[in-house]
């Protein structure tokens, strides 16, 4: 028999896959490069099929009618439980919405630093005693890998590459490191689901670390410091950013509820 | 029952997949089993990249398929063990080849760490834990990765540096 995981659990992975695999997908047709534009829907696909197979988990815990769908749809900003990270658009603080020019560097900051995190978190959830989320994991951890090196190779490009694009670059990393402080800050549902799945969270820092640290160095950036706020996305308080992005997502399915083609 | 399992799987053979349709679902390693269930057969497949877009379609065929020939059955999804390219059988691989993709190198023995790098061409080999992607028109070795991911999920696009012609690369998964 399958122990108990808190579905607010799968929901935080499935809202942390949903919510970059849609914000990654506003370059689909507007990439940089056309491989870019390929590639970043690829990312896309990656994730939105991972959040699918959460989705499903959680719903089937729910019961009662719950499915991907009502679960991706038809929960508001409060219910989401993504990093916040991961919803700000591609774009230097400051920039108002994610209407204004995307800047490739955020993107490819964010991608790199939220990769290495789930590469780690993946690897040890495949081993876990939850037969159906260590599949899940199993499946993730080989498409975030790619991920991982696509962002880590431009990370490096632009890092050390032209004087305009390494400070680019080094700017998207002052804005984006506080951020990761969520990875590791505290939430019930994730202590409770520790005691399911053996992951403790606090113990890949160190791994997470070292992959940041050696990637910095080899693109000649330097690490900010943290700083003192943490973000609580996962607890369900989150920027003004996800409510434009839902919107965009959830306006459609809304509008017509029951449509199928 | 037996006979009619044994039909199913010949019926199945002429499933090829959607988007490369020179190799079939068995031969791809998504075919995995067919077996006896409550109502009629249970055909098990295995998703490949969590977010293909194909997978839906091959349900479907292999659905319509085997109604077709009057044999009930449904189509169950299984997660665990994660498919895998190692799973291709090598006759797949010489067909890959044959229609102009580079097949997928055995994936990287899991006893690593979990984060892999690889060089990006034969030319620039530091690092590298990745053999030489051979050209699938003149087999040269000196090759370079244009882009990570290419027409679908499941493939990278090279460049052969000597007979200059542009191809797709099946990523080991």
């Amino acid at each position: 028999m399958t122990s108990a995981l808190p579905t607010d659990y799968l929901l935080h992975l499935a809202d942390n896959a949903l919510v970059l695999g849609q914000r990654n997908a506003e370059w689909c047709g507007h990439g940089p490069a056309l491989e870019e534009d390929i590639a970043l829907s690829n990312n896309s696909l990656d994730l939105i099929g991972q959040a699918r197979l959460l989705y499903q988990a959680a719903a089937a815990q729910i019961g009662g009618g719950a499915s991907e769908d009502s679960l991706a749809y038809f929960r508001d900003v409060p219910d989401f439980k993504n990093y916040t990270l991961l919803e700000l658009p591609h774009n230097a603080p400051l920039a108002s919405t994610s209407a204004s020019d995307r800047d490739f560097a955020t993107t490819v900051v964010r991608n790199f630093l939220f990769s290495a995190w789930m590469v780690l978190v993946w690897d040890r959830l495949q081993q876990c005693e939850h037969p159906e989320l260590a599949a899940i994991a199993a499946k993730s951890v080989k498409e975030v890998r790619y991920h991982l090196r696509h962002s880590r190779d431009w990370l490096l490009r632009l890092g050390d590459g032209t004087t305009e694009s390494q400070a680019r670059v080094q700017a998207a990393v002052n804005h984006l490191m506080p951020y990761t402080q969520e990875f590791w800050s505290h939430s019930v549902y994730e202590t409770q689901a520790a005691q399911v799945t053996g992951l403790d969270t606090l113990s890949l820092r160190i791994d997470w670390d070292q992959i940041v640290a050696a990637a910095l160095s080899e693109a000649t950036l330097t690490r900010p410091a943290a700083g003192g706020f943490v973000t609580t996305g996962k607890q369900g308080l989150h920027s003004e950013h996800l409510g434009f992005l839902l919107a965009e997502m959830q306006s459609l399915t809304r509008a017509h509820p029951e449509a199928v083609w | 029952m037996n006979a009619q399992i044994a039909r199913a799987w010949d019926l199945l053979e002429v499933l090829t997949d959607p988007e490369i349709p020179v190799v079939t679902l068995r031969e791809l390693g998504i075919l995995r089993d067919v077996r006896e269930g409550p109502e009629g057969l249970d055909v098990v497949i295995t998703p490949t990249y969590s977010g293909c877009p194909a997978m839906s379609q091959i349900q479907d065929d292999v659905q319509s398929c085997l109604q077709q020939s009057g044999i009930a059955a449904r189509v169950i999804t299984q997660l665990a063990p994660a498919w895998t390219t190692d799973w291709m059988s090598p006759e797949a691989k010489d067909k890959l080849r044959a229609y102009g993709i580079a097949p997928p190198h055995a994936c990287p023995s899991p006893s690593g760490s979990v984060v892999q790098f690889a060089a990006r061409s034969a030319r620039h080999p530091a690092g590298s834990e990745l053999l030489a992607v051979a050209c699938p028109q003149c087999q040269s070795l000196n090759t370079t990765e244009t882009s990570h991911f290419g027409s679908t999920a499941c493939k990278a696009l090279y460049r052969c540096l000597d007979c200059l012609e542009p191809f797709d690369y099946f990523k080991p998964y």
